[in-house]
């Protein structure tokens, strides 16, 4: 039993190292100086640590825009998957309607199109009404991706709220609008703020269709793709760790809502 | 009501989607004739392009299923830290291709962290991502897919392990059967309609994969959403691009349903 | 407010087999009535009618002298106690309580004064400003039931408020309940599945099969005199007994029940008393129950505690003849005599 327990502890350290090395490397890369990372063999341990190369990263032409970019289609994602999302994902939690499985399916297709499918075809369009270029039209197609996603989550936190809190609230006198906003909405709420990080770092990590569809207004990670090809190492490495740090974020703040976010209703 | 009102609420979302994906499915369907789809398959990169990608997909595919599933038994074990475990087990889940293969392009370049601990053990560098060694460099991406992507598979198998109550299995193990006839009798097939899940998941993102190599590789290792960028952004023949999407979207579709049908009967 | 419910159908959607089956049901005002029947027979869903929950396919509910079957819940006048208390968790206890009364725009400091008043008749001064998940389920529940007696409507609901208690809880609530209600005197429509309670609380009692009603009336003349084999076998622990006529001496076209507690147990042979083997021996504390064998059918059959009987002996039993009821074989509906 003993060297059974010491065996299960040897297995979960040693995966626990494959992944977290690697951010340890990056996060290392990042913060030494120039000069340093030209050197070989590299220091594996944070011997001179420098903000040299993540400054210069930050200082680089277009990275500071990219990164406005980035949390402008973020945060515009985040909105109008919401506002277009949640009514729908309410509607399939709580009323059996005809067009509820074919609208379901739709919404599974819909997630199975790849996403260059999309983009290529999109950019000739937004090329001809004006939204090439611009944050609105990769805000367009990011909501575009997350939705389905967006409803079909929203609608399991709305399973999760009682049917018959929202009876009770009827019975003791609330419209159907005043029971939704006073009983169903606050328990709906952390539900809702795991979803609408679920979309933020959806968009935050797109990069093909963001780089298809604009030339100068490009986010972050289409910034630093097109840019790839002629930077040197160290800008790669700051540009890696400056795209990883809102997904550590992120799994920090939204452990308890994983299981249940990427688990159960993908079921 | 009965109907007007969840039509009134689904009915935005609805407008929304088929304008986004509708749309321009049918317009890229019309765009792409008989003269693109020629010179994308006389393009030197196309059949590289797709032999690669679905050699990641069988290659990456059954080994990060295998670490999942050990992964999810692990800690399904209770060891001491498990919540710490966890935490760094998921990280990857929120991490984006292009990160990924920036991560291990810091391992794997020539003067970057493995060659560097292997010069201080005294063992020569090699140059894992050269295009001289093609079998590296594939490696070198499936190490960071699997490093990146296999989280997904682990969220959802444990995720389905949860709702499997233990009494099954402590039935099965009171009336005798060791963990290997616990886990292939008992846990396996409860586990199947997760599994399912996550193997159609996994096998459409993965045909979508190209930022990895990219950052791993530039084009020596070429995938085909690759393809698309290149002829996109850079050889600026949207044509040809939607040509090859529309071969993704196909592969996708025929995995989706293949999947289903093979795991249904 | 009196309650008269006419003719109610209803149908859910995908279902061949009617939830309620042409109903009619009149509640006086004041009155406590308890709906009781087994899982599927439709009483909740009359509930949920009356409450406004649920459309009916046909028919009419009338509360007081006004039609609301058309009428939004909302708007009902009602108010209700839920299976699952459905207390709202993001709310204090003292704004769960005042719920009803917020939403009738009444008076803050009205609302105040009476919610502490329904806290007192509750015993939940002590919890009133903290969040549900800080209470016990019994506490919950009576919260529930708080919220429904302070609006002070003219009709409460409870639809089987008591199940989710632990046996000791529930016994303890059920009366405390029926005190409550007596009090405010407020006309009352209670479902529930469990016959001890339908007999101990309601002034009458309407048992249901299959979507209809098969009696009403008051619980003591449902026990004694139940109206067909049905009603018999769902009222009363244990249930009654039924056997072939012959097996008592009567004729062979009728079927005979018989309570437990109406059947006179000996040792001594006598001349108006059947012989019968026993078979279990029960002790409840208060009686013996015993299962007896008599002419190969099976009887239950309660003893004074003091009785003492092994498997296998041989008894005397006596019928009084008042106290059996007889039935059709073939439609289990009651004979009358």
């Amino acid at each position: 039993m003993r060297r059974h327990r010491f065996g299960l502890q040897l297995a979960c350290v040693a995966i626990t190292l494959f992944f977290g090395v690697p951010l340890y490397l990056i996060a290392l890369a990042a913060f030494s100086s120039r000069e340093s990372l030209d050197r070989f063999p590299l220091p594996l341990l944070p011997t001179d640590l420098s903000a040299e190369t993540i400054t210069t990263f930050l200082g680089s032409t277009g990275v500071v825009g990219g990164y406005l970019n980035s949390l402008m289609v973020g945060l515009s994602t985040v909105v109008l998957a919401l506002v277009i999302g949640v009514p729908a994902g309410y509607a399939l939690a709580r009323h059996a309607f005809r067009g509820r499985d074919p609208y379901q399916l739709f919404l599974l297709l819909t997630r199975a199109l790849p996403i260059v499918v999309l983009s290529v075809p999109l950019a000739r369009i937004f090329l001809q009404t004006g939204l090439y270029d611009t944050t609105y039209a990769v805000t367009l197609l990011h909501t575009a991706l997350a939705l389905p996603t967006t409803v079909l989550i929203t609608s399991a936190v709305f399973v999760g709220v009682p049917r018959e809190h929202e009876e009770a609230a009827q019975v003791f006198g609330a419209s159907p609008a005043r029971a939704f906003a006073r009983v169903v909405l606050p328990q709906a709420l952390p539900g809702i703020a795991a979803v609408a990080m679920f979309t933020f770092v959806l968009s935050w990590n797109e990069v093909l269709g963001a780089t298809i569809l604009t030339l100068n207004q490009r986010t972050l990670p289409a910034h630093v793709l097109t840019t790839l090809s002629d930077s040197p190492l160290a800008y790669r490495f700051a540009g890696g760790l400056a795209l990883i740090l809102p997904a550590i974020v992120f799994v920090a703040v939204m452990r308890r809502y994983l299981l249940n976010m990427w688990g159960t209703t993908l079921r | 009501m009965k109907l007007r009102g969840p039509l009134l609420l689904i009915a935005p979302s609805l407008i929304f989607l088929t304008a986004l994906f509708a749309w321009p499915l049918v317009a890229g369907l019309s765009q792409a004739n008989g003269a693109d789809i020629r010179r994308m398959l006389d393009d030197a990169y196309f059949w590289p392009a797709a032999r690669n990608t679905a050699l990641l997909i069988v290659v990456l595919i059954p080994l990060q299923f295998a670490l999942a599933i050990a992964m999810a038994l692990l800690l399904r074990a209770r060891p001491r830290f498990a919540g710490v475990y966890f935490y760094i087990w998921v990280i990857p889940l929120a991490i984006s291709d292009l990160a990924a293969g920036l991560v291990w392009l810091a391992v794997f370049t020539d003067r970057g962290y493995l060659n560097s601990a292997l010069s201080q053990l005294h063992i020569e560098g090699y140059a894992w991502l050269s295009y001289q060694h093609p079998v590296t460099m594939f490696l070198a991406v499936v190490v960071a897919e699997l490093w990146r992507s296999t989280s997904l598979v682990f969220v959802i198998v444990v995720a389905g392990m949860q709702s499997i109550p233990r009494d099954y299995d402590e039935a099965a193990a009171v009336f005798g059967a060791n963990y290997w006839q616990r886990l292939r009798k008992v846990i396996l097939p409860q586990l199947r309609p997760s599994l399912q899940v996550a193997l159609i998941l996994r096998t459409i993102l993965a045909l979508e994969t190209f930022a990895v190599a990219q950052a791993l590789t530039g084009r020596n290792m070429p995938l085909l959403v690759g393809e698309t960028y290149q002829w996109y952004a850079v050889l600026q023949n949207p044509n040809v691009a939607t040509a090859i999407a529309l071969v993704i979207l196909a592969v996708s579709l025929l995995a989706a349903f293949g999947y289903l049908r093979a795991l249904r009967s | 407010m009196k309650i008269t419910i006419s003719d109610l159908v209803k149908t859910y959607p995908g279902q061949a087999r009617r939830a309620t089956d042409d109903v009619s049901l009149e509640i006086a005002d004041g009155e406590f009535l308890v709906l009781v029947g087994p899982s599927g027979c439709g009483k909740t869903t009359l509930l949920r009618m009356v409450a406004g929950l649920e459309t009916p396919d046909s028919g009419t509910i009338h509360i007081g002298d006004r039609d609301v079957t058309g009428v939004a819940a909302r708007h009902r006048g009602i108010s209700m106690v839920f299976q699952s208390y459905a207390i709202f968790p993001h709310m204090k206890v003292r704004d769960n309580i005042g719920f009803g009364l917020a939403m009738r725009k009444v008076d803050p400091a009205e609302i105040r004064r009476r919610v502490d008043q329904a806290a007192e008749l509750l015993q939940l001064t002590e919890v009133l400003d903290r969040h549900p998940a800080q209470l016990s389920g019994g506490q919950r529940q009576r919260v529930a039931v708080a919220r429904a007696v302070v609006v002070d409507s003219g009709v409460l609901l409870m639809d089987e408020p008591l199940s989710n208690l632990d046996a000791l809880l529930r016994l303890q609530f059920r009366a405390e309940l029926k005190k409550i209600v007596r009090e405010i005197g407020t006309t009352t429509l209670y479902v529930t599945h469990d016959q001890a309670e339908a007999m101990s609380l309601g002034d009458r009692v309407a048992v249901m099969r299959d979507g209809r009603i098969a009696q009403l009336g008051p619980p003591l003349e449902v026990y004694d005199a139940p109206s067909d084999q049905f009603v018999g076998g769902f009222l009363g622990s244990p249930p009654m007994n039924f056997v072939p006529g012959p097996a008592l001496g009567h004729a062979s076209d009728v079927l005979i029940g018989v309570r437990a507690e109406k059947v006179a147990v000996g040792t001594e042979r006598a001349d108006d008393a059947r012989p019968a083997t026993v078979e279990v021996v029960e002790p409840t504390g208060a009686s013996m129950l015993l299962t007896v064998l008599i002419d190969g059918h099976r009887l239950k059959v309660s003893a004074p505690p003091t009785f003492t009987a092994t498997p296998e002996q041989q008894i005397w039993l006596r019928f009084d003849p008042t106290s059996l009821r007889f039935y059709d074989p073939e439609t289990g509906l009651a004979l009358l005599r």
